[in-house]
């Protein structure tokens, strides 16, 4: 009952609330009471004056916008964005890391796609590959492939 | 007709700047008077409003009419002005305990005596001016998430749901922070209840 007193005082309760709430008012003096003192309460928080914005709000305001940076600009977000911005340089030093890398050890790149290629024999008993010669068996790795055959 | 909040932040995301100002029009004096009153300095008060729209403006792109307007702008207000106080208090408690608390002497209060010179009813005037004294500080020792419920619900007439939203708890918490924040007032404000309630 108590938490309802206030929404009775401020006139936002349900129509079938309020006759409750109405109800118990009538036998309860407590409560009469207390309805009586929220109302005078939510009285006096009326006599508080409003405060003026000053001269200068909105003009801080529109300066604060003018100060963002435009979103339509991919350049002006990748620049604003100091985290976009590093992302983007580490990505590009991991390239060319790799790239570096792989012409150096071309024979050795080679030497790795070898497990690769003994992949080929569960992919020769699909269909399509089967009416195919064998690709793998002619070339230079064959000898290396066929202990394993 | 004059254009709604949604569609006027709608007209914002488009690119219309103009519907921008105005929901600055609409918004700035009530946002302003509930930061005021949440974090009792006007400097910070400004500032904080101002941060609360360019905040509105940076999401305009992603805006999307889900919830009223008002519950997604006072939501805003009132998580930087939760913010603003907690830090505020940490600061006062780190400096030291007998530093002066930096607070506004507020409107009325410095130009009493000389309002009250001219007056013709100097004794009506006072009394009214320590009334307004004691409904501030009264508020101002309300705990803030009690704050910002009492003045939602009193100054921005926005229903419990809204509140409830804003303020991130269920109906039920809200009408009880509301409840308590009833009693206290009734309890600090005794003497001018009872001349109210008469
Ligand atoms: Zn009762």
């Amino acid at each position: 009952m108590e938490k309802k007193i206030l929404g009775y005082v401020d006139g936002r309760l349900k129509e079938s609330e309020r006759l409750e709430v109405e109800k118990h008012l009538a036998a309860c003096a407590g409560c009469r009471l207390r309805a009586n003192e929220f109302r005078a309460v939510s009285g006096l928080l009326d006599e508080l004056p409003m405060i003026e914005p000053s001269e200068a709000f909105d003009l801080r305001v529109h300066a604060r916008v003018a100060a963002e940076p435009l979103k339509q600009s991919w350049w002006a977000w990748f620049t604003s964005s100091p985290r976009v911005a590093v992302a983007a340089a580490m990505l590009l030093l991991a390239s060319v890391w790799v790239g570096t890398h792989s012409t150096n050890n071309q024979p050795q790149i080679a030497q790795e796609d070898i497990p690769v290629l003994e992949n080929l024999d569960v992919l020769s008993s699909f269909d399509v590959l089967s009416e195919l010669p064998p690709p793998v068996q002619a070339d230079d790795g064959g000898q290396q492939q066929n202990p394993q055959m | 007709m004059a254009r709604s909040d949604v569609q006027l932040m709608l007209d914002v995301k488009a690119g219309d700047e103009q519907s921008f100002t105005l929901l600055l029009y609409r918004y700035r004096s009530p946002l302003v008077n509930f930061l005021y009153r949440m974090v009792r300095n006007r400097e910070q008060a400004e500032d904080l409003a101002q941060e609360v729209f360019l905040r509105v403006y940076r999401a305009r792109e992603d805006y999307v009419p889900s919830a009223k307007f008002t519950t997604w702008l006072f939501r805003i207000a009132t998580n930087l002005a939760l913010n603003s106080v907690r830090d505020t208090r940490y600061q006062r408690m780190e400096i030291s305990l007998d530093a002066p608390v930096m607070l506004d002497a507020e409107d009325g209060e410095e130009k009493t005596l000389d309002v009250a010179e001219k007056h013709p009813n100097i004794e009506q005037h006072l009394v009214e001016e320590t009334q307004k004294k004691m409904i501030r500080h009264a508020i101002e020792k309300l705990p803030e998430k009690q704050r910002a419920a009492v003045l939602l619900h009193k100054y921005q007439e926005l229903d419990y749901g809204e509140i409830a939203k804003i303020l991130q708890c269920s109906e039920s918490a809200l009408k009880s922070l509301l409840f308590r924040a009833y009693e206290t007032l009734r309890v600090e404000l005794a003497p001018l209840v009872a001349q109210h309630g008469k």
